[in-house]
């Protein structure tokens, strides 16, 4: 069974996001997900100062298997990249919800709030419903 | 749900992640691929192969039909438990299958064929037979088993009675042999020495169960198409399909275009080719830049062309992205590819990258 973390929110798509002090927050795929993809070998993430929109495209992931994309969970502006993962994807694998963040952006004014993701309660329900 | 092998219970019982290959549900991985993949270039590893189709051709003119089915000659195999490599084309050249061939006696051969191309390859098989009055069985009552990695054998051979050990150990590279119930063959599909044993279904499972005993790793599909793919093999399907022929895809070698008179299908057809000049050829990519090369992507050779990655992974030995792609004839050393619209570089090398555990790449 995989680690859920009560304190965060997830998305369907399989990351999760941390509210941090300062109203910014911080991005990465849950440990159900670092698990289905297995060793992560290469991880591409956004630059500071990009604008996305909810779940567009902003990271990739790539396993030895395949590459996969990362949704912004939320819209907003990247705040910054973790800049840790270029050499040293595998911590992703080993710290899902630590050192293997993937990004942080500040949430656009008037669109959907973190508070309104799901918690953790039904994303463990999403990932039962996928036979995880 | 998929076919299954005989192992397809131990698979489930050794925690893998079962995928769809072929229309098999076969294990990729059971726990690191990457530490499955170091297992086999270090010590040693097992892989369940039994989706992949073994058919005994039996009859007097077993041989002569061979002749004629393989782009490879079948003339070259004189020793009893021989194997050789080859394709079996099309009329246009095209390849069918890749596929080994035994030659057990002079009135029984031993082809192992791919798992997803099994139904078209018998009926192709089973067509071309029909005049030869040739006997075609599918041993769907056996499994096989690839131990692999610089330990295989001597691990491999505690599976054996002690009686069949010494001719186990004897057997030279690409040479198989029956020992008892089984068959043992020194082939391999890692670049690592090793055997690959067919056997009754019923003993795949104890086998397994004493491999790991013994300290054979469990190793899954995924980790085979990395060790193959730094070994510079092929995968049907990925780096060459009924569209390219062998010259295009690396396997000219397989092709034995002498003796002239032997009419083998597809002859003409590669004879035409082989007149027209340089075409496409398949090479090795090394990516000097960060990223992961995969299948499909663009290869840009500047001034020259494009070309395709046709098999492209992440490469645990050399810690880089690897990869075969199908480019112009005139590719120069360094090329261009395009990942998510961002083109990085690469270095055309010779395959194999890796062999015996060593890097042949710098």
């Amino acid at each position: 069974m995989s680690n859920v973390p009560a304190d965060l929110k997830y998305t369907k798509s399989h990351e999760w996001v941390r509210t941090l002090a300062d109203g910014t927050v911080e991005i990465g795929i849950t440990d159900h997900a670092q698990h289905a993809l297995g060793d992560l070998v290469f991880v591409e993430v956004p630059d500071a100062g990009r604008t996305v929109k909810q779940d567009e495209p902003c990271a990739v992931v790539e396993s030895v298997k395949a590459a996969s994309d990362v949704y912004a969970p939320l819209a907003g502006e990247i705040t910054a990249g973790n800049p840790a993962l270029a050499d040293a994807p595998e911590t992703v694998n080993s710290d899902p919800y630590g050192a293997g963040w993937l990004m942080r952006m500040r949430p656009a004014a008037g669109a959907v709030a973190a508070a309104e993701l799901l918690s953790a309660g039904d994303y463990q329900k999403v990932v039962a419903a996928e036979g995880g | 749900m998929g076919r299954k092998t005989p192992l397809f219970a131990l698979h489930q019982e050794l925690g893998a992640r079962i995928v769809d290959f072929g229309g098999w549900d076969m294990p990729v991985q059971y726990g690191s691929q990457i530490a499955e993949h170091h297992a086999v270039r270090r010590a040693a590893g097992v892989f369940d192969v039994s989706h992949m189709c073994v058919v005994d051709l039996k009859g007097p003119r077993v041989r002569a039909f061979l002749a004629q089915l393989l782009a490879n000659d079948v003339g070259k195999l004189k020793a009893a438990g021989k194997a050789l490599y080859s394709c079996m084309l099309n009329e246009r050249g095209g390849v069918i299958d890749d596929l080994i061939v035994y030659f057990l006696t002079e009135s029984w051969f031993r082809a192992v064929v791919n798992a997803g191309t099994r139904d078209k390859d018998l009926a192709w098989i089973r067509t071309h037979a029909a005049s030869f009055g040739l006997e075609v069985t599918e041993r769907t009552d056996l499994a096989m088993l690839a131990i692999q990695g610089p330990e295989a054998r001597a691990r491999a051979l505690e599976l054996l009675a002690a009686a069949d050990r010494e001719a186990a150990l004897g057997l030279g590279v690409f040479v198989g042999r029956e020992l008892g119930r089984w068959f043992v063959a020194r082939t391999g599909y890692t670049g690592e020495d090793g055997f690959e044993i067919m056997m009754p279904a019923a003993d795949a499972v104890p086998a397994w169960r004493k491999l790991n005993a013994l300290g054979v790793a469990s190793c899954g599909l995924g980790a085979r198409d990395t060790l193959r793919l730094e070994a510079g093999m092929n995968l049907y399907g990925h780096d060459m399909n009924e569209s390219t022929d062998p010259f295009e895809s690396g396997l000219a070698w397989t092709v034995a275009l002498e003796p002239p008179g032997r009419a083998f299908v597809g002859r003409e057809a590669l004879e035409a080719i082989r007149a027209r000049g340089p075409g496409p050829k398949l090479v090795g990519l090394l990516l000097e830049d960060r990223g992961v090369l995969r299948d499909h992507q663009k290869v840009l050779v500047p001034g020259v062309g494009e070309g395709e990655i046709t098999s492209g992974t992440f490469s645990p030995t050399l810690e880089r992205s690897i990869a075969l792609a199908r480019v112009p004839a005139a590719t120069p050393a360094r090329v261009q590819v395009d990942i998510r619209g961002k083109l990085l570089n690469a270095r055309v090398v010779k395959p194999p990258f890796v062999r015996f555990g060593k890097s042949l790449v710098t």
